[in-house]
């Protein structure tokens, strides 16, 4: 890597032969050619940026009145129970998730108070924020909040970078790690895109207002888990809510989730 | 100059020469007739040029808006073409999404994420 | 040897050395491609530490070249004459680094494929988002300050163009820091301070790069770096290392002081809770070998030597590593806290540290990147006259 003589300043330096004049000619109009063909097809990328920004139709699927939220009354939680957990899996085609790598979209957690000794049993699922700080980071915008407060993930904007993984204070997102086949056809996923729990919204879009954990839930016996509206001051969710005392997972970050919990 | 010029010109016209004698490796499209319902949601010409615009446009107003079931749905093209053998739009090369794509050598990672079969108990064309 | 066989044997160490570096570049890349075609099953990384070692090398490479191009700002914007002669090395050093790095950051993407779709959907809030504009537009005005430099009509500019890398520096490595501390859930990263520590992390980082690359360039050419510029510049590692481990202490006690901080301390300074690898880490790598050694080398009268120069940087080099790796696995290793206050255990991995061993594609693709750099560099040594001429800078003052 020998360095070129040092050019300017020093007098008597040659000027440049008339080819190399016409080749630096020849050099300036490629160059210019080059970079118009490298940039054109951005001004078309501007279209399609602009096109982009459709993001819901008038009438009919998610109503902004509307907004999603989960009931947890962890009394009637049993530890050892895992019907919501088996109910999602089937429902959203996990199959059953082993690995640290499998995807799980909702899991029991048993918690243990340090100080007295109280334990409780609670599954722990995407808490749907009002301010999801997930939202806030995805660069693409793939991770958003819908009109009815459902967060969920665009896995055609998705690049998989994992920001939002590293943002969800509850752990609530996972990784696809590898190739799927076999997905079901209400529940589109696949390898490299962020997933999280949908409040079943492929049910709730065709009128069912009920989760799969919840509806599991009830039909053991345990009713811990109330799906409802809770912009609704009448819906079972709302009613209960103003009786008993129930709290969010780290209220103090203010993200206002819409799962609320009873009893920790 | 002008010899470079030739040269260039001639490879170029035998490069495209030796690819063009290897058409028919490829086989052409099978399109497979639709298990269900009289007619398609669109004509064909229109199909063959502006599907994939459909689809993007649609696939926003779903997963944004949260409608499911109108003309243009991906669900409602599986449902009425998977193959009658197969029961998938791509899972054989014959099937109907692969097979026009194949040919056209233009990839498509849909069914990364998206199920090739329809539900058990679909309903057919959705007006 | 003959000046004709000298030029000879020269040529062809740079056809090797540039061979080498496709070749590590390309086994990187096949690394990336077998990511792609597997998926990320085939690394260390699962739900719970989400960013692996490739991050650890890219944020490493992206870091420094912000840093590298202290020099060049020393020079221009500053108007020291012992760095101007430096600035175009510099600034071939911060494009060349900045490739490295976001190739691995791009290639690690769950679906890399659609690296556009960064481009053409925007989310304003997103400070990822932000970086990918101003990573963008740190390339294009460095390629516009080297211009100014090279060419001889655009060099009263070179001072404007300065500025505008240092200020754009400046933005960029906050923004790098705030990829983290704009993370409120993670107590390894909720903080502030992080915007400023990566800006004086890159300080050190950037000139310990420079430092080696410089020293080799002249040592291929036969060269010696004027004793009194090797001086100068160790003693700004010297205070750039000692500003670096002086954020980090202050960042390390006010965890130590706040209640609810105390146990992520523990973890992290002293293994408390599981995993001592990141304690020890931190410890030995970045506090006695990239903080202790290189200020002892840089500073203390008999040590010091352009071999303890060279021996410093790379120490600073390998702490740098080892601070990232605790930074970024370290702090995500450490279980959220969900339920304050309460012990937690499922089958997801709450309440425990959650263990993560690199595996080879991971590796390979950060080699690979630090390839990508090392190629740039070499050929933009050869094609462009970046060499330091201290000669020249001595004549015009």
């Amino acid at each position: 890597m020998s360095a070129r003589p040092p050019g300017g300043g020093t007098p008597g330096k040659p000027q440049p032969a008339p080819e190399s004049a016409a080749r630096r000619a020849w050099l300036g109009v490629a160059a210019a050619g080059l970079a118009g063909v490298v940039l054109a097809p951005g001004i078309r990328l501007i279209e399609v940026a602009q096109a982009q920004s459709t993001g819901g139709s008038p009438g009919g699927g998610a109503d902004p009145k509307v907004r999603w939220g989960l009931l947890i009354d962890t009394t009637r939680c049993a530890s050892g129970c895992t019907e919501c957990v088996d109910a999602c899996n089937r429902e959203n085609g996990l199959g059953t998730p082993s690995r640290s790598t499998d995807a799980r979209w909702i899991r029991k957690v048993e918690i243990k108070e340090i100080r007295t000794g109280r334990t409780a049993s609670l599954p722990v699922m995407c808490q749907h924020c009002a301010s999801p700080p997930c939202v806030d980071v995805c660069p693409t915008g793939a991770s958003f909040k819908r009109a009815d407060g459902i967060v969920l993930v665009d896995r055609h904007t998705c690049i998989g970078c994992r920001y939002c993984m590293m943002a969800c204070p509850y752990k609530a997102r996972s990784f696809v790690h590898e190739p799927l086949t076999g997905q079901l056809p209400d529940v589109p996923r696949g390898k490299g895109c962020v997933e999280s729990c949908t409040l079943c919204v492929h049910r709730i879009d065709r009128g069912e207002k009920t989760t799969a954990c919840a509806q599991a839930c009830t039909q053991a016996g345990h009713g811990a888990i109330v799906f409802g509206d809770l912009n609704d001051p009448a819906s079972e969710i709302s009613r209960r809510i103003r009786e008993i005392q129930t709290t969010q997972l780290r209220a103090d970050l203010r993200l206002d989730p819409g799962v609320r919990y009873h009893g920790i | 100059m002008r010899g470079r010029l030739v040269l260039v010109i001639a490879v170029v016209l035998g490069a495209t020469a030796a690819v063009a004698a290897t058409a028919g490796r490829t086989p052409a499209p099978v399109i497979e007739r639709a298990t269900k319902g009289e007619r398609c949601v669109e004509d064909t010409a229109t199909m063959r040029r502006n599907h994939m615009r459909m689809l993007e446009h649609q696939r926003d107003d779903t997963v944004h808006g949260g409608i499911r079931g109108a003309k243009h749905s991906l669900k409602g093209c599986i449902d009425c073409h998977a193959s009658a053998t197969t029961g998938s739009v791509a899972a054989a090369p014959g099937d109907f999404c692969v097979s026009c794509h194949a040919y056209a050598a233009v990839k498509i990672d849909c069914f990364d994420c998206h199920a090739t079969k329809p539900a058990a108990g679909a309903v057919g064309v959705r007006r | 040897m003959d000046s004709l066989a000298a030029a000879r044997h020269e040529t062809r160490n740079y056809w090797i050395l540039v061979a080498a570096g496709l070749l590590v570049t390309g086994i990187g890349l096949l690394a990336a491609h077998s990511m792609e075609v597997h998926g990320h099953a085939i690394t260390g990384m699962d739900n719970s530490i989400v960013w692996g070692l490739p991050h650890v090398f890219a944020i490493f490479m992206i870091v420094a070249a912000s840093g590298v191009l202290n020099v060049a700002s020393i020079g221009s914007v500053f108007g020291q004459a012992a760095y101007k002669p430096r600035a175009p090395l510099s600034g071939l050093l911060c494009l060349a680094l900045l490739a490295g790095g976001l190739m691995v950051l791009m290639l690690d993407l769950g679906r890399p494929e659609r690296v556009i779709v960064a481009a053409t959907h925007y989310n304003f809030r997103s400070v990822f988002a932000w970086n990918v504009i101003l990573y963008s537009g740190m390339a294009a005005i460095i390629a516009v300050y080297l211009w100014t430099m090279f060419e001889r009509r655009m060099n009263r500019w070179s001072k404007p163009a300065g500025i505008a890398a240092l200020i754009w520096r400046f933005v960029l490595t906050t923004g790098t820091g705030s990829i983290f501390g704009f993370l409120v859930a993670r107590q390894a990263y909720q903080s502030a301070l992080l915007a400023p520590l990566f800006i004086v992390l890159s300080f050190g980082w950037g000139l310990a790069v420079f430092l080696l690359v410089q020293s080799t360039m002249y040592a291929w050419n036969g060269r010696e770096l004027p004793e009194s510029i090797r001086a100068r510049l160790s003693r700004l590692l010297a205070v750039f290392v000692a500003a670096s481990a002086y954020l980090v202490a202050v960042y390390h006690l006010t965890n130590l002081y706040y209640a609810r901080q105390s146990e992520f301390a523990g973890f992290i300074l002293f293994g408390r809770g599981g995993d001592a690898l990141y304690a020890v880490l931190f410890w030995l790598g970045f506090v006695v070998l990239g903080s202790v050694l290189p200020l002892a080398l840089l500073l203390a009268p008999r040590l010091r030597s352009a071999r303890a120069t060279i021996a410093a940087a790379l120490a600073v080099i390998g702490g740098a590593f080892a601070f990232l790796y605790v930074f970024i696995i370290g702090g995500q290793a450490f279980p959220l806290e969900i339920f304050p206050g309460h012990a937690a255990s499922s089958a997801f991995g709450d309440g425990q540290v959650a263990r993560y061993a690199p595996r080879l594609p991971e590796w390979l693709l950060g080699i690979g990147g630090l390839g990508a750099a090392f190629l740039l560099t070499i050929v933009g040594v050869r094609v462009l006259d970046v060499m330091p001429h201290d000669d020249l800078a001595a004549g015009q003052g």
